[in-house]
């Protein structure tokens, strides 16, 4: 291969990369959401205690729990509320404090109001794509 | 030109990255045990930490072990020694003395980052410290990159793009990224994707050196070789997007996803073709325990490709998305080809000239078989064990069982799963203490 068919594959894909690195930083694709103090502390706290170890969001995560998405809606505060203070036979009991478990249940109630997780909810098309 | 003396501190990357194979090994059977027995060590020590530091132990491991090919076979590409032993040194002590400190605070239960990198975030500043000497002395040693074979090119783009994604991982620390989930799982998902990319890259590149090495022949400067690395870059920059199909984010980011993973069917496709090319260089090297472990890697690569790309069609990757079938990729990759081809690399490295390796046909066999066998029966265990939960994630509300109770339904898949794990573990480990006893320098 000619050095010169190279450098252009090269700079051509370097330049898209960067390019569509830079659109999606600028274009979140939700927007530039003011920042919901409460919840930002419970995913603080989410990522102190390691939640996602055994926990999904979105499918992403650990298998050992059960997927959070939507738990807020099904289940309500109270039920998490519960969970959080008392553990489950497979999960530990962290100790944690009602301001800590206030600020878990309000980011989960956050990451309800973005969308659904359930796989059942999806249509697919005869391209394989797939909608929601 | 071949440069006849690597360096100590080379060795010495692969001896530490060894141990901690051992050591995420171990991590990785107790993490298997809690899911056999649910709830065990649950006070003391519950999956929170014994998934991130066996997560973490395999991450350096892979880390340190491609750095340290990297350094031996650089000098012999170039002929000439690395720029300055005094940077790899810098860089080594750095990510020992990160390890160490990454490894207390998982005991501890001092976590703070996220999933992979669960560690607190001021730990990523002497990982970035040394990821840039890496890059210097890299640069530094090589010369020039005029008329480079391809696993030069490879070499650089993986320490390149590790770099930038492992920032890119960090973005979530400002809150304009974190403010929303879907917008901070969107590009958490961008720098962990191509992440993966880049550190293939590094192994990959190896690789083509090592078997253009044994093999006698010059692929890396072949046009298929260019070829077949700038399909792995574009898919390296551009196919991340399959792991949030299922994420409310972007429609056309998923769409460009999806044709750039379709891409793979060509390296596929190169892969059968060339298989009887590959069989034959396998009946000349058969006994060469360093290509006995390519030839395994290619093996894994074929299962683990086939599963990829069916997992990249977004129709299917709706059952298998949230699935131990993802964890079966993950495995699959990170032991069957990543490990594989590093443990390669040891053995190529350790049976050279400066070191007082001897070969023992009898253990390596036993670690060899034990190791390929169980990770056939774990890496099968976890796809049945996800396709059970994709049924039961499709199962209409009405009739669908409560999580804890499906979980217990799938529990003699689990034993598979850890039994297969431990017996892995041992095939390792038997390879790993063969290894490292025989990697003092004469």
């Amino acid at each position: 291969m000619r050095p010169i068919i190279k450098t252009i594959i090269i700079t051509t894909g370097v330049s898209l990369f960067l390019i569509y690195s830079g659109y999606l930083y600028s274009h979140l694709p939700r927007g530039e959401k003011p920042l919901n103090t409460l919840a930002d502390q419970g995913k603080m706290n989410w990522q102190k205690y390691n939640c996602g170890a055994c926990h999904q969001v979105y499918g992403l995560g650990g298998y050992l729990g059960p997927d959070l998405t939507n738990t807020y809606s099904k289940k309500g505060a109270d039920f998490i509320t519960a969970l959080l203070k008392g553990g489950t036979p497979v999960m530990p009991n962290f100790h944690l404090d009602d301001s800590t478990i206030h600020t878990l249940v309000s980011y989960l109630k956050d990451i309800d109001a973005t969308g659904k997780s359930d796989p059942r909810t999806y249509t697919i098309n005869s391209d394989g794509s797939i909608q929601q | 030109m071949e440069v006849s003396s690597n360096n100590k501190i080379s060795g010495i990357f692969i001896v530490a990255a060894l141990v901690l194979l051992g050591v995420g090994m171990l991590f990785g059977v107790i993490g298997g045990v809690q899911y056999m027995i649910p709830g065990f060590l649950k006070d003391s020590f519950s999956f929170e930490k014994a998934r991130p530091l066996h997560v973490s132990a395999i991450l350096f491991w892979i880390i340190l072990a491609a750095s340290g090919a990297l350094f031996t076979y650089l000098p012999k590409h170039t002929g000439k020694k690395i720029w300055s032993p005094l940077l790899q040194k810098i860089q080594l002590g750095l990510l020992l003395f990160t390890v160490l400190a990454i490894f207390i605070s998982y005991f501890m239960g001092w976590f703070g980052g996220r999933e992979y990198w669960e560690f607190p975030p001021i730990l990523s500043l002497p990982i970035t410290l040394a990821w840039i000497l890496f890059i210097i002395n890299f640069v530094k040693s090589l010369g020039g990159f005029s008329k480079q074979p391809v696993y030069v090119w490879m070499w650089m783009t993986g320490l390149l793009f590790f770099l930038f994604t492992y920032l890119e991982s960090n973005l979530w620390l400002i809150p304009y990224f974190r403010s929303n989930i879907i917008n901070d799982m969107t590009i958490q998902w961008k720098s962990y994707g191509s992440m993966v990319g880049a550190w293939n890259m590094l192994i990959y590149g190896s690789s083509i050196y090592l078997l253009d090495k044994i093999g006698g022949t010059n692929y890396g400067r072949s046009g298929m070789a260019f070829g077949m690395y700038f399909l792995g870059m574009y898919n390296l920059m551009f196919n991340w997007g399959h792991h949030i199909y299922t994420l409310p984010t972007y429609g056309w980011l998923k769409q460009i996803s999806y044709f750039v993973s379709m891409t793979e069917l060509f390296i596929l496709g190169r892969i059968i073709y060339e298989w009887k090319k590959t069989l034959s260089v396998a009946n000349r090297l058969g006994n060469h325990e360093t290509y006995r472990f390519i030839l395994a890697a290619d093996s894994w690569i074929f299962l683990n490709l086939v599963l990829a790309i069916l997992m990249s069609v977004p129709g299917i990757n709706v059952y298998t998305h949230g699935t131990h079938i993802t964890v079966a990729h993950a495995m699959g990759t990170t032991i069957g080809i990543n490990s594989f081809l590093l443990l390669a690399f040891a053995h190529d490295i350790f049976s050279g000239d400066q070191y007082s390796y001897h070969y023992h046909p009898k253990g390596f066999n036993l670690g060899f078989w034990l190791a390929n066998v169980s990770l056939l029966a774990f890496w099968l265990s976890l796809i049945l064990s996800g396709i059970l939960k994709a049924k039961w994630q499709m199962t209409p509300d009405a009739e669908r069982i409560p999580f804890g109770e499906m979980m217990i339904k799938m529990k003699p898949l689990f034993v598979v799963f850890g039994v297969s794990g431990m017996v892995l573990m041992m095939g390792l480990l038997i390879l790993v203490v063969n290894l490292v006893r025989n990697s003092k320098r004469v």
